[in-house]
């Protein structure tokens, strides 16, 4: 699926360019996109490598052990493929925690480390297991109870009461988080799998 | 509600440091084990993030979704706004830089507390970039085969975007 849709967005990128003479543009993509890339990576690394540091040290304590236990009964729900009290809950725990903060880019290295766990548990480790998906969908719908950069944007583009949008947001994450997980649930139980 | 983003770093921070020195761990060598393998990951998730850059970048550039969505201003027209919001709701998904940017434009263009302006804030902050979650999230373990992870990350996605339509006109529509 993704080998496709990334396939895709080249060709129609550089077709459509073709035909309506923006090929310059695309030009300077070909170019220096990767410094787009590399710009991101230079914003992720110092995160991993400072948070990964910290979790370790979370990890090897046992805190992040304690919050599996904690999350269990709730998240159990969500993932029933996991088994009770491993780390990865703990993890996802955390990751789901720091993005609710609006904290999204130090959610990020809690989700890696995550996917990592999962990934222990994976028998095919090409293929996405639905644990990871569930997640994955949890992370893509943004659950985010306090967007601190749209309303810092807002406040620098002179709003009135930058904080005004924080239910409709709050609301609509909701509703993308619902969506996701029941069109999951929805799949998973077609494939017959936990 | 902006305090508590204020104090919940340092506390978790604090908590993480107090924890392990009432565990009687070696949280230095812990430390530095975990940014190690920071350091690891960072590498591990390089290609897909290039290669993920690189095919957004040329999609937004060509201009192809400003234009092939453009059938929908006469729709959107009909409710008092305008087609500044389409390529927002296409390119959610897809380039959380570049609604970022377009939120900025629709915010210089209408005002921040305008109605295009609210509800631009509100879809980008309906749901997070599912291309650039899959490609950091998947591409850090070497999965590859991501099954129905993207159709269920944009069908969430979508949910999201209608959501704030229907939320926006509720709360402060006219």
């Amino acid at each position: 699926m993704v080998n496709i849709i990334w396939g895709l967005f080249i060709l129609i990128g550089i077709i459509y360019a073709f035909l309506n003479g923006n090929i310059s543009d695309i030009n300077f993509e070909i170019l220096e996109s990767g410094k787009s890339a590399l710009n991101l990576l230079l914003d992720i690394m110092p995160l991993l490598v400072i948070w990964m540091g910290l979790m370790q040290i979370a990890e090897k304590s046992g805190l992040i052990n304690k919050i599996a236990h904690l999350m269990t009964p709730i998240l159990s729900k969500l993932f029933p493929s996991i088994p009770k009290d491993h780390e990865a809950l703990g993890y996802i725990a955390s990751n789901i925690a720091i993005n609710m903060a609006g904290l999204g880019s130090a959610a990020t290295p809690f989700g890696l480390k995550a996917m990592e766990k999962l990934q222990e548990l994976n028998n095919n480790k090409k293929s996405a297991t639905s644990a990871m998906i569930t997640f994955l969908v949890l992370n893509t719908s943004g659950v985010t109870i306090i967007p601190t950069t749209i309303i810092s944007l807002r406040l620098a583009s002179g709003s009135i009461n930058p904080t005004m949008v924080i239910p409709t947001c709050i609301l609509a994450t909701t509703c993308s988080t619902i969506g996701g997980l029941t069109i999951d649930y929805l799949i998973r139980r077609k494939h017959g799998e936990n | 509600m902006g305090k508590i983003s204020l104090f919940a770093l340092p506390l978790i921070v604090l908590f993480i440091i107090i924890y392990g020195f009432k565990k009687k761990i070696n949280i230095y060598d812990a430390f530095l084990d975990g940014a190690k393998e920071g350091a690891i990951t960072t590498f591990k998730i390089l290609p897909n993030l290039f290669a993920m850059v690189f095919a957004v970048n040329i999609l937004v550039r060509s201009g192809f979704i400003n234009d092939a969505f453009d059938f929908l201003s006469t729709f959107l027209n009909r409710f008092n706004l305008t087609s500044d919001i389409i390529p927002m709701c296409f390119l959610r998904s897809i380039s959380g830089n570049s609604t970022l940017v377009l939120m900025i434009e629709i915010f210089n263009k209408y005002g921040p507390d305008s109605f295009m302006g609210l509800l631009a804030s509100t879809i980008q902050g309906s749901s997070d970039t599912t291309f650039y979650v899959i490609a950091l999230y998947f591409g850090s373990i070497g999965i590859t085969k991501s099954r129905y992870a993207l159709p269920a990350g944009l069908f969430a996605d979508f949910c999201g975007i209608i959501a704030s339509f229907i939320l926006v006109s509720i709360f402060f529509g006219s």
